[in-house]
This record gives structure tokens, sequence and C-alpha cells, in this order.
């Protein structure tokens, strides 16, 4: 087959297995955009703004673990791409790129919409290639996505100047089955001496937990992990990346751990004399102040990659593998094994972990006149019966999703942990819901989030995707208003908007269904409603208590056992705000 | 502690932009690089001396190794190893001084290899340290140039750095 270079980008595509590719064109992608006109196979999703693009492929790589495509042209929409493709750095998703450049023989003379792509993304990619000869198009679209589906995935960017596509440059095709790269060969099982000295430390261990993130879901190991810790007994707590990797329903499951972790989980990890993280890289949003995390813990860790290995935490054994084959190798030595973990000691764990959960640090004030957005998410929770995909925006909002929706499964919380992108969780929800347009697809979000990316709904419209947004409206930036409350005395400084949008009103000329809500008891039927309406796009703007703090929270500097509650006896209600 | 990181990368443009890049984004130290061809074409082979603690070190190999490009790397100061930098000094030579400086650099087992009626070019190569000891014992007004290439090593013994 003779193909030339716009034709060989699109024919890989679909030799990939790729569904969409999520883009907006320019000059320098013109030729691919004419390939793409010419077949049905791979579907191009157009959206209104580069970054658009990459948060929706991303949203579906995250939803689907297959890998997220982009395709973006020179300059302006190469840079404009640079925000989601460091957000998918930052949390391991694997996506691929693909961003038109300038032709070979202008590069570098300041030409026309060109950026030095691969210099710019170079510090938030896994790799990144200029191609620089049609002959090698194939073999580097192989590469790219051998690099970022293996090991600890991450986006790769192939940045592809505009004459390597000329229509008039046919050579023939074929696409490799393999690649291999002789300077890369991640590791897949785990050292079997480390695996038995890790198994001989658990069995011992009086006091363990589990600690478990991302690393999980990206490792397909849900299934691995609840097998694990099902045979150990061992309380369990997810990173804010790894919720669904351990079915949140589970007595085992003590919660998230962290700076808006539960009081139980974070006392717990605090106390422990054992944790084995497993697919997690000691953020510090989990650990707090380093010097006082878990003073007498030995740690065991399993990750693919050896420079998340004692990078901030030093740790006692570890084992550099993929989390599913190495949890396998762990369970086959429990099984074969003769040694049990102490029912006696784990007895006396769980009843201390009991006494933790009593706090009851979730509780809220549920007699309150205003909406609180606990309660919001509470009612999301059994309106969409646990089972909907909830991709989130950054700012309080996203703490209270993580909080009050408790997912059982993995690959259904959806959200921008690492980078914190505002603005990821609309365009996300639309990738998420073109990859399972059966299933319901909700975006939490807040008032602020929400309009970095707003211009998504008129891509929700076009290509069918309706999605649910719920904006927890409290007219504030919330998360900075709360950290200048507990740290700046209340100077609230830029964290106020005094000209929001009337969002029905926007929702109703991208050609959606808005709601606004501002009653506690018009919040369930609002939201039955809206998703009863399966094939629409429905904005609810929910006004909810402006002045609700997230709590429980680990303040600056301090350790896990140390967390500010919401209240020490009884629960504060509506206040004014200083 | 000081360490010298023998690296072998892909002959790729742009890889020695990742070395770098890795270095200022991760905030390491980073003393010297010097790099060249191998004899091996696809290769380049990379010296870097950088300065940090032993978790400092170790998370700086493993970003290096965690780059697509990085083949192989060592790092020489974990075991016995030779280390050996170019230097060339530009030295004002009065005529009272020449004999002096002639007689440093055989000292210090340099070479002249440059002479005009008011300078002498002296090479040497050596560990930094001995560079540094011969840069200390000329007069720091006579000099007017220095140029150094940063050092490489080599491990002793059959063991080698290769693929
Ligand atoms: C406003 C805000 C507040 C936050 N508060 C919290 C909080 O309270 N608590 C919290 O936990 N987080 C919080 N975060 C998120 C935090 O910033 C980090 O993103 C998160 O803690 C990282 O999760 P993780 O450790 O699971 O790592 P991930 O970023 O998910 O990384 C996964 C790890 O697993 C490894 N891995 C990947 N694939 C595999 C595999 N197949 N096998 C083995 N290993 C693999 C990777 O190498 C990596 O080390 C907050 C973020 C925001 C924006
Ligand atoms: C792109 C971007 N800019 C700035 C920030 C810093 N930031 C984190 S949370 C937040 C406020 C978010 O406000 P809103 O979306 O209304 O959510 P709320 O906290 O009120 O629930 C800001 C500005 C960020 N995370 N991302
Ligand atoms: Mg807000």
């Amino acid at each position: 087959m003779e193909l030339n270079g716009a034709q060989i980008v699109i024919q890989s595509l679909k030799d990939e297995g790729v569904e969409y590719i999520f883009g907006y064109p320019g000059g320098a992608v013109l030729h691919l955009y004419d390939a793409i006109f010419q077949q049905d196979d791979v579907k191009h999703i157009l959206v209104r703004h580069e970054q658009g693009a990459t948060h929706a492929a991303d949203g579906y790589a995250r939803a689907t673990g297959k890998p997220g495509v982009v395709l973006v042209t020179s300059g302006p929409g190469a840079t404009n791409a640079v925000t989601g493709i460091a957000t998918a750095y930052m949390d391991s998703i694997p996506m691929v790129i693909i961003s038109g450049q300038v032709p070979l023989p202008v590069i570098g003379s300041d030409a026309f919409q060109e950026v030095d792509m691969v210099g710019i993304t170079r510090p938030c990619v896994k790799h990144n290639f200029l191609v620089k000869d049609i002959n090698k198009l194939a073999e580097t679209m192989k590469k790219a996505f051998y690099v970022a589906t293996t090991g600890r995935p991450g986006p790769v960017v192939v940045d592809v100047p505009k004459d390597i596509t000329d229509p008039r440059i046919k050579i023939p095709y074929k696409y490799p089955k393999k690649v291999s790269i002789r300077s890369y060969n991640p590791a897949v099982t785990g050292h079997k001496g480390q695996i038995k000295k890790a198994v001989d430390l658990l069995l011992t261990a009086q006091k363990p937990i589990i600690y478990s993130g991302g690393g999980v879901i990206l490792g397909e190991a849900s299934k691995e992990l609840t097998e694990f810790a099902k045979v150990l007994g061992f309380p369990v707590t997810n990173t804010l990346m790894g919720l669904g990797a351990y079915p949140s329903t589970d007595k085992q499951f003590v919660g998230m751990l962290g700076m808006h972790g539960t009081y139980e989980a974070n006392m717990a990890m605090h106390d422990s004399d054992v944790i084995i993280a497993i697919g997690a890289r000691f953020d510090d949003r989990v650990t707090g102040k380093l010097d006082l995390f878990c003073p007498h813990a030995q740690i065991i860790h399993i990750d693919v990659d050896p420079a998340s290995i004692s990078k901030t935490v030093k740790v006692a054994i570890p084992i550099v593998g993929e989390v599913k084959p190495v949890l396998e190798q762990m369970l086959e030595m429990l099984k074969d094994g003769k040694k049990k973990p102490s029912k006696k000691a784990l007895e006396s764990w769980w009843n201390q972990i009991d006494q933790w959960r009593a706090v009851k640090c979730m509780e809220y004030d549920r007699n309150s006149n205003l909406i609180k957005p606990q309660y919001v998410i509470e009612q999301l929770y059994e309106v969409t019966k646990g089972e909907a995909y909830i991709t989130s925006d950054v700012g309080q909002h996203q703490m209270w999703a993580a909080q009050y929706y408790p997912f059982d499964k993995p690959r259904h919380w959806i959200n921008s942990g690492g980078l914190g992108t505002m603005g990821f969780g609309l365009p996300a929800a639309i990738g998420v819901k073109l990859a399972f347009p059966d299933s319901e697809v909700a975006c939490v979000t807040g008032d602020g989030s929400i309009q970095m990316c707003i211009q998504e709904l008129s891509t929700a419209l076009q290509y069918n995707a309706p999605v649910k947004i719920i904006n927890l409206n409290n007219s504030y930036l919330g998360m900075v208003r709360q950290w200048q409350e507990f740290t700046y005395e209340s100077r609230y400084s830029h964290s106020y908007m005094d000209t929001i949008p009337d969002f029905v009103k926007l929702a109703e000329a991208y050609g959606h269904i808005g709601m606004r809500i501002d009653k506690p008891e018009d919040v369930r039927p609002a939201l039955e409603e809206a998703f009863a309406l399966k094939d629409r796009t429905v904005f609810l703007d929910i006004l909810t208590d402006r002045t609700e703090n997230v709590y429980p929270m680990i303040e600056a500097g301090k350790a896990h056992n140390d967390m500010t509650l919401r209240v020490a006896n009884g629960i504060s209600t509506d206040r004014e705000l200083a | 502690m000081r360490h010298i990181i023998s690296i072998l990368i892909e002959n790729e443009s742009g890889a020695l932009s990742r070395v770098a890049g890795l270095f200022s984004a991760r905030g390491y130290n980073i003393e010297s690089l010097t790099v060249a061809a191998t004899e091996d074409p696809s290769l380049s082979r990379m010296t870097l001396v950088t300065r940090g603690s032993d978790d400092i070190i170790e998370q700086i190999t493993k970003q290096l190794n965690k780059l697509i490009d990085v083949v192989k790397l060592i790092d020489l100061a974990e075991s016995a190893h030779i280390e050996r930098e170019l230097m060339m000094v530009k030295i004002k030579t009065s005529e009272q001084m020449r004999e002096e400086i002639r007689s440093m650099a055989d000292i210090f087992r340099g070479k002249i290899i440059d002479v005009t009626p008011t300078t002498y070019v002296v090479e040497m190569t050596g560990p930094s340290s001995k560079l540094d000891a011969f840069i200390a014992a000329i007069d720091s007004d006579s000099i007017i140039e220095v140029v150094r290439s940063g050092p490489t090593g080599i491990s002793r013994g059959e063991k080698g750095l290769h693929l």
C-alpha cells in the first residue's frame, strides 16, 4: 500500500484501533485534515479550544484505559495544548498528541506559527518526537503509542512538519507489529527476593495499612488489590487518584488519606507499623510535613517507576514492577505459606480504627436552610446509584466529590490531581461520555473552574455527548477563599468574582437545558429531572452555602495525627463570612 | 559528595537538551558536562559531574535512566576509576618569568603548545584537582585565559560501559 504522510498518520491510528481523535485544524495540519475527511474509521471530534481537546482525550483515556489521541496545529494550537499535556503527565495518563509543525526547511527561521513544540513540552511529556523523515513516520507513531501505554504511562508528543504530510509524496506503508527501544525496558514482574521479604514483613505487622493509589487503576489491578486486602484483613486507604481502586463502601476501606482525607485514614497511617504503598507516589498532599510522616512505620513500596521509590520518603523494601503481577506474586506466596497475619493484633488495630471512625469526621450540618455542597454530592450518589462516571474540576467541589461519592469501581472518578487543572472537568466528561454513551456522566464543578473551558458546551451539543453539569456555585474561588480564611486572617484577595454569568441562560445559549436550584429541598428533584433527560446536557447551577469549608484538613506543616476537624464539639452551622 | 556520571545516550538531536533540561527543571547541581561521539555512531557518551547527598544522586541516576534516550549509565564514584580533564592556559610571560613557567609546567607534566613574544599556552591533562593546583601555583595576574574541557572518566579493570 502506497500512502502519503498524512494518510500514514491516520492509517496508523486505525491500526492502533483508535476510535476518536480530539482536535482543531490549522495551516500546518491541513493535509492531515484532508486525510481525515477521506475516511470514516477514526472519528474526529472538533473541540472549541485545544485545551479542551487534550482534556477530552485525557478523560477518554482515564475512563477506558486506552490512550487518548489529540491533533493540533502548530504554534498557538500547540501551545494551547500544553496545559492538557502537563495535566496528563502529572497523573501518568497515556496520550498521543500529534502537533503540526512548519515545514522542515523553515524550522528555526521564526516562520509563521512556528514554536519549538518538542522544546516546550520536553518537561511535561514522557517522550516526544520530531519527525524528520517520512520513512520513519509509521515507526515513530508505533513508538509513540508503545511508550505512552507501557511502564508508567504518560503523554507522548509527535511533532509532524507540514512537508512530511505532503499529499504528493507517497511511500509504501507497513505498520510495524512490534517495536522495541533498546533504551526503554520497563519492569513488569517484581524481584522475588524483595517480594518474599515484603510478605514476611506484612505477616509480622501489628498495625498494618495498605496505602494504594492511581497506579492500581492505571495497572488494572483492582481485583488483585481487593483480594490482597481480603486475604490479609488489613485496612485500606486510597489517594485521591486511587479512589475506586478498592471499593469505597467496603468495611475495610477507611477513606482517602492526606490533606482532606478522613481522620481515621490519617490517624491509622500515623500510628501504623507497616505500610504497603501500592502504585502511589508519596505526594506532598498525602504526606504533609515529611519529618513527621508515619514515624513508626516500615514501608514497602510497589511502583513501576523506580524514580517514584524513595523520592521523598525512604522505604525499607522497594519493589519495582507492575502492580498486577507483583500482587499476584504476593498472593501466591501468601496462599502457599503457612503463616497468617496475627488475628489478635488485627483485632485490637481494628478496635482502634473504629474509635477513630466514631469521631465522624465527615459530618456536616444537615439541618441548614442553605444548600450544603456535601448534601448535593450525597444526593448525586443516590440518584445515580453510585454508578456514574464523575469528572471534576479543581477546588472545594473536587474535594467534596471525592469525599461524599464513594466509588466502588475503578476509572469512574476522573479528576486532575497532580497538576490540579481548573477547566478539566467539562471536556473530560465529554471524552468519557463518547467512550460510554450508555452510562451516566456528571461533571462536578465550581463557578470558577467551569468558566475555564465552558466553550466545550458547544462540542457536547455537536457530538451528542449529553453530560450533567453539577455546578456547586458558591460565588467564590472557594478553595482559595478557604486558605485565605485560615492563613490570611480572612483577607479575601481576588477570590470573589462579582460578575458571575447567568449559567442558566448560558447553557440555553449553547443549546442545552439550564436549571437554577437555591433550596435544599429542590436538589433531589432537580437531579432526578436532569438525569431523566437522557439525551440532553443539563447544567445545574446550584447555589450552595458560600461559607462552607472542606474538612477535615491537615494544615500546612502539620502531621497526619494533627488534623483540623470541623468542630471540636457539635457541628458548626451557617455562618457569616468575616 | 562529588559524582562523575557517565552516560551512553542515543545520538539524536535533542538528547543533550533532555539531560540538561532535567537538571535545571529538578534543581540538580551540574558542575560540568561533556559530550562526544563514540565508536558506535548511533551513540554519544556524556560525562557529567554533579554534587549531592546520596539520596539526591540516587534520584539523579533514576531520573536520567527514565529518559527514553538514555541507554545506560554508571556512577563512576561507586568504584575505582580514572578521571582526566584537559586544560589550556594562556599566560602572559615577561622575559624573567619564562623559565619559571616552563619549570612549573614540567612539574605538573604540562606542555607548552604555543609561544609568542609575550605569551605561552600550556596544555595539561589530569584529574581536575591537579589542574586546580596548577592554576593556584601561577600568579593569577598573569593568566589571560583558562579553557577546561570538564572531566571525563573511565572505570578501572575489565568492566566497561557499553551495550
Ligand atoms: C485541591 C487538591 C487537593 C488534593 N488533596 C489530596 C488529598 O487530600 N489526598 C490525596 O491523596 N491527594 C490529594 N490531591 C492529589 C495529589 O496532588 C496527587 O495527585 C495524588 O495524591 C497522587 O496520587 P497517587 O500517589 O496515587 O499517584 P499517581 O499520580 O496516581 O501516580 C501513580 C503512581 O503509580 C505508579 N504506577 C503507574 N502505573 C503503575 C503500574 N501499572 N504498576 C505499578 N505502579 C504504577 C506511577 O509510577 C506513580 O508513582 C489533591 C489535589 C488537588 C488538586
Ligand atoms: C488553571 C488554574 N488556575 C488556578 C488554580 C488555583 N486554584 C485552585 S482551586 C481554585 C478555586 C476554584 O474555584 P471554583 O471552581 O469556583 O471551585 P470552589 O473551590 O469554589 O469549589 C483556584 C483558583 C488552579 N488550580 N488551576
Ligand atoms: Mg466556587
